[in-house]
């Protein structure tokens, strides 16, 4: 095999020109790089790519959420006209399972399957449609076995087992101080059990990729993805190739939240693609795209809160039940990070956490934005205000009073590194001014809970107020070596300096590659910067997850630019002057002089840095569930204004207030559409967004039954950001995506409760809870009427021919 | 089948169509026209929008068959030769762009919108726009897009 080899034989797409962008340095309002091309229809997103003689891939998928596999019969699929191949896992040629933290999941299923459209055969064609009605024609012998679907029943000693490590896939607990002492002296006490369902990353691009086999064995791969290398060696580990023979191309993504993280299409295009010899695209649906990747854990939470008549908490007892479905995927770092956020920002002198994360037959739980803070921030918060409601103090001036602050230890013995300003981002969202109350009666309809299709013209409409704070981890955590690797290059084209930088980071929507030039521009005091797009022939960028791009890779952006930069000033030095060097503008200025140009200093020469950047060393959590386990921590507070009609459960959010550290604030317009897109996916778990599953099987895999918020039900936000630098961070910068997707849920819920004084211990919060006729959702949701979604269960039996 | 219709002002035909296809797949798979999106298929997300003779519809939901001889404009249309049309050049400036898998439908609805409604509220490009779901901004940047996109226009 030809390791050395990092080219493909044959260019097999022509690599597009990166465009060179100006101006905007940190700090500077920047338009996104990639904007133009975006609002005119040209950007190319990886369910366009297109090639002369492709095929195109579709995925048989289970119809059970637990069965064994007698046989799979493809004969048939195999002779239909148009069919290219059929494949299944008899044909995955290296390990024939992959994961990211546990290589659980099958490639293809074999004996068993353990989620419904958990995949089982994978088809090329020359159209789409011959693709799914091959599938039709996949005879797979099943027999359907009980599903295991509740997480407390997987626990048990005696229930079936559905991997051969056991149900339970993580299990943290955390010990901090002497709780039962601390229980002993607690003048008030509250409890309570929460949950949390299972929410949907519903980014819009659906999964999709087109996969190209180079001649020689190897394949490119043109996909969207939030790591490139991550996927590339579990494809190359599946194909039973080297690494250097699977290239993966970054293409346009479509959003991910966390959902991008685990392969979807990727192995079985590639799988596809070498088979038949020519181009495969694959592009999920809506439908299958639910069935395509991991969802928000689902979570059970039982907490207790003991304080003194004062109001200073004494103690946190929490059992943490989590979901993690059928296949591992991300949930034993959600399970770590739940454990140690627990009990939310606080200083908690004594504390006792249980954090169980179990495989059960439902849809696979992984990644998304917020990562196992947004389960806990709902309890811990819901508490606050409990306590604050048994202690007749106000739930803002309580969270005041026990806010963490720089010195003090969190619950698992990690010091809180400067700065953690909690207190100040309480203080900024209690004295934000509330929207003003509008007369209800009267008002334009679209105006009132409902909108117009409400049936009320406001008579029981009740306004509420409610606050939450939450915090997150940047970066990835516990010991993991986290990484970031740029290549700057500095040359002088047509007469101008050109800074080209290239990474393996994925921007998937959040302006990564706009921050990449603003920093080589500041950096580097050129103009002109070029960002190339994002592929393996550059070292690992690691994940676009965990609010860490800016960072991670912003840093290896800075510092190979510092190192260019170094190289610069030994050459001048040793040609001009050697005091105050400084670039600006394209010149080298020496004590405020220009002393000589770049493009004089450079002519024809190319100055090039490629620097991996490394954070700081984290550990794992010890068996006592302590260690330094976090790099950075960022916060943030909200504050939800809500009408209520009480009468018909009915919610309108008036506005959410924030008030967030961002350290720095890189690019302003940027970051606030983070804040709002951020707070926009709370609301939607606040009050609308659930897969709702029945015996392990999804009900509402479509946009018209899950549905995320609308230009309706989205408020005006009102945000306030800190920049107080964080000493060890680039810029003093604070990763900034993820925290306002955490406590925006508590804030809105705990605007309800104090418009309708009713519990809502669970999220969504439904129009059942809110008047009060069920306390949660029935248990077994209403079955959706129609043809279409019955057909759901029956992928591979549909009756569309 | 043979198709034949209208698209952005030119004549375009396509051959072997399946009677099945919808007029975003045409569009996207045998035309050239990749930027009418597919985000749901189901005529809920609003991210296919165009103009099929002059009416907003969701591409998605428009059988190919149908659209036979009819005059479609999608969002490839929309700006002037080479300079953006307004609407394009407010969502750059306003922020209302992010992933951007959502922008070629609102574009074309914006622009729908200020067509019929030259200066609208904000209660009323909130109803025109309920239809074009957004996953990462959260709609506000989308607001102040419209609203520097109808004071430019005007």
């Amino acid at each position: 095999m030809m390791i050395e080899q990092t080219e493909p034989a044959t260019p097999t797409r022509e690599r597009p020109d990166a465009p060179v962008t100006t101006p905007g340095k940190v700090g500077e309002h920047t338009e996104r790089a990639d904007g133009v091309p975006k609002v005119k229809g040209e950007f190319e997103y990886s369910s366009d790519l297109w090639m002369d003689g492709m095929l195109w891939g579709a995925t048989l998928r289970s119809p059970h959420p637990h069965a064994n596999i007698w046989s799979i019969d493809t004969a048939e699929a195999e002779e239909m006209p148009g069919v290219q191949a059929v494949l299944t896992h008899e044909d995955v040629p290296g390990r024939k399972v992959y994961g990211m933290e546990v290589p659980d999941q099958p490639v293809l299923a074999w004996e068993r399957v353990r989620y419904q459209g958990e995949a089982v055969a994978i088809v090329a064609a020359d159209h789409p449609e011959t693709a799914r009605r091959a599938l039709e024609k996949i005879s797979v012998q099943y027999e359907v076995l009980d599903p295991l679907t509740d997480p407390e029943e997987a626990m048990k000693e005696d229930a079936p087992r559905l991997h051969l490590s056991g149900n339970v896939l993580k299990r943290i607990n955390i010990l901090h101080g002497d709780v039962a002492e601390a229980s002993a002296s607690a003048d008030v006490v509250v409890s309570g059990e929460y949950e949390v369902g299972m929410q949907d990353q519903a980014f819009l691009g659906p999964e999709s990729g087109l996969a190209v086999p180079d001649g020689q064995g190897g394949v490119d791969l043109y996909i969207s993805t939030q790591w490139l290398h991550l996927d590339r060696d579990q494809v190359a580990d599946s194909l039973g190739l080297d690494p250097e023979q699977v290239r993966l191309t970054l293409s346009g993504v479509g959003g991910a939240f966390g959902g991008r993280e685990d392969l979807s299409m990727q192995i079985h295009a590639c799988l596809l693609a070498l088979e038949t010899g020519r181009p495969v695209k694959m592009a999920y649906n809506r439908e299958e795209s639910f069935f395509g990747h991991v969802h928000r854990h689902p979570a059970k939470m039982r907490y207790e809160h003991g304080a003194t008549r004062d109001g200073e908490l004494l103690y946190v007892k929490a059992r943490l039940v989590f979901d993690g479905g059928a296949y591992a995927s991300s949930s034993i770092a959600v399970c770590t990070n739940a454990a140690t956020f627990a009990c939310g920002p606080y200083e908690v002198p004594n504390a006792r956490i249980e954090s169980h994360m179990l495989y059960t037959n439902n849809p696979p739980c992984g990644a998304m934005r917020g990562f196992g803070a947004v389960q806990v921030c709902f309890a811990h918060e819901a508490q606050m205000d409990k306590l604050a409601n048994e202690l007749g103090m106000d739930p803002l001036e309580l969270r005041i009073k026990n806010a963490v602050r720089p010195g003090i230890r969190f619950p698992f013995g990690q010091e809180v590194p400067p700065p953690a300003p909690v207190r100040v981002i309480l203080e900024r969202v209690g004295d934000m001014p509330l929207p003003e109350e509008e007369e209800v009666m009267g008002r334009d309809l679209r105006r009132l809970p409902g909108g117009v299709s409400n049936v009320t013209h406001g008579e029981g409409v009740r306004r509420g107020v409610g606050y939450a704070v939450g915090y997150k981890n940047i970066g990835f955590s516990a010991g993991f070596d986290d990484y970031s690797t740029a290549r700057v290059t500095l040359s002088i084209e047509e007469g101008e300096p050109l800074v080209r930088i290239h990474t393996a980071a994925a921007e998937v929507g959040q302006g990564l590659i706009t921050v990449e030039a603003q920093i080589a521009r500041t950096e580097l005091g050129v103009e002109r910067v070029a960002v190339l797009q994002a592929d393996t022939r550059v070292g690992s960028a690691g994940s676009t997850s965990a609010s860490r791009q800016t960072y991670m890779t912003g840093a290896a952006v800075k510092q190979a630019c510092e190192q260019v930069r170094a190289r610069i000033f030994q050459k001048v030095r040793e040609e001009y002057a050697d005091e105050d060097l400084a670039i600006e503008d394209g010149d080298i200025v020496s004590g405020g002089e220009s002393v000589v140009s770049l493009a004089e200093l450079l002519g024809g020469e190319e100055i090039e840095e490629t620097v991996e950047f490394h954070h700081r060393e984290t550990e794992p959590l010890d068996e006592r569930g302590q260690g330094n386990a976090h790099l950075q921590f960022a916060f943030a507070a909200h504050r939800a204004v809500v009408e209520v009609d009480t009468e018909l459960g009915l919610v309108r959010v008036v506005e959410v207030a924030t008030a967030q550290d961002v350290g720095k604030a890189m690019n302003p317009q940027a970051l606030e559409g983070q804040i709002e897109g951020g707070i926009a996916q709370g609301l939607g778990l606040a009050l609308l967004e659930e897969i709702q599953i029945k015996e392990g099987k999804i009900q509402n895999a479509s946009f018209t039954d899950y549905l995320i918020p609308t230009i309706l039900d989205m408020p005006s936000v009102r945000a306030e950001i800190l920049e107080l630098a964080d000493p060890e961070a680039p810029y003093g910068l604070k990763g900034a995506g993820e925290p306002p997707t955490i406590a925006s849920t508590p804030a809105i819920v705990a605007a309800l409760r104090d418009a309708t004084g009713r519990e809502l211990a669970r999220v969504p919060v439904k129009p059942e809870q809110i008047v009060g006729i069920a306390e949660k959702p029935p248990s077994e949701p209403p079955q959706p009427g129609s043809r279409g979604y019955s057909g759901i269960g029956h992928l591979d039996e549909r009756e569309e021919h | 089948m043979r198709l034949r219709l209208n698209i952005n002002g030119e004549t375009r035909e396509a051959d072997g169509v399946w009677e099945g296809e919808s007029l975003l797949y045409v569009l996207r798979e045998r035309l050239g026209f990749p930027g009418s999106k597919n985000a749901c298929e189901q005529g809920e997300c609003g991210s296919c929008s165009v103009y099929l003779d002059g009416v907003l519809v969701c591409s998605c939901l428009v059988l190919a068959g149908q659209a036979e001889g009819r005059e479609v404009v999608t969002v490839e249309g929309i700006a002037e030769g080479e300079e953006l049309h307004p609407v394009q050049r407010a969502f750059v400036e306003a922020g209302g762009v992010q992933c951007g898998f959502c922008t070629p439908g609102l574009i074309v609805a914006t622009h729908d919108l200020l067509g019929r409604n030259p200066d609208p509220t904000d209660a009323e490009i909130r109803e025109a726009l309920a239809g074009n779901l957004c996953r990462c901004t959260g709609y506000e940047k989308i607001l102040d897009a419209v609203r520097l996109a109808a004071e430019r226009m005007s």
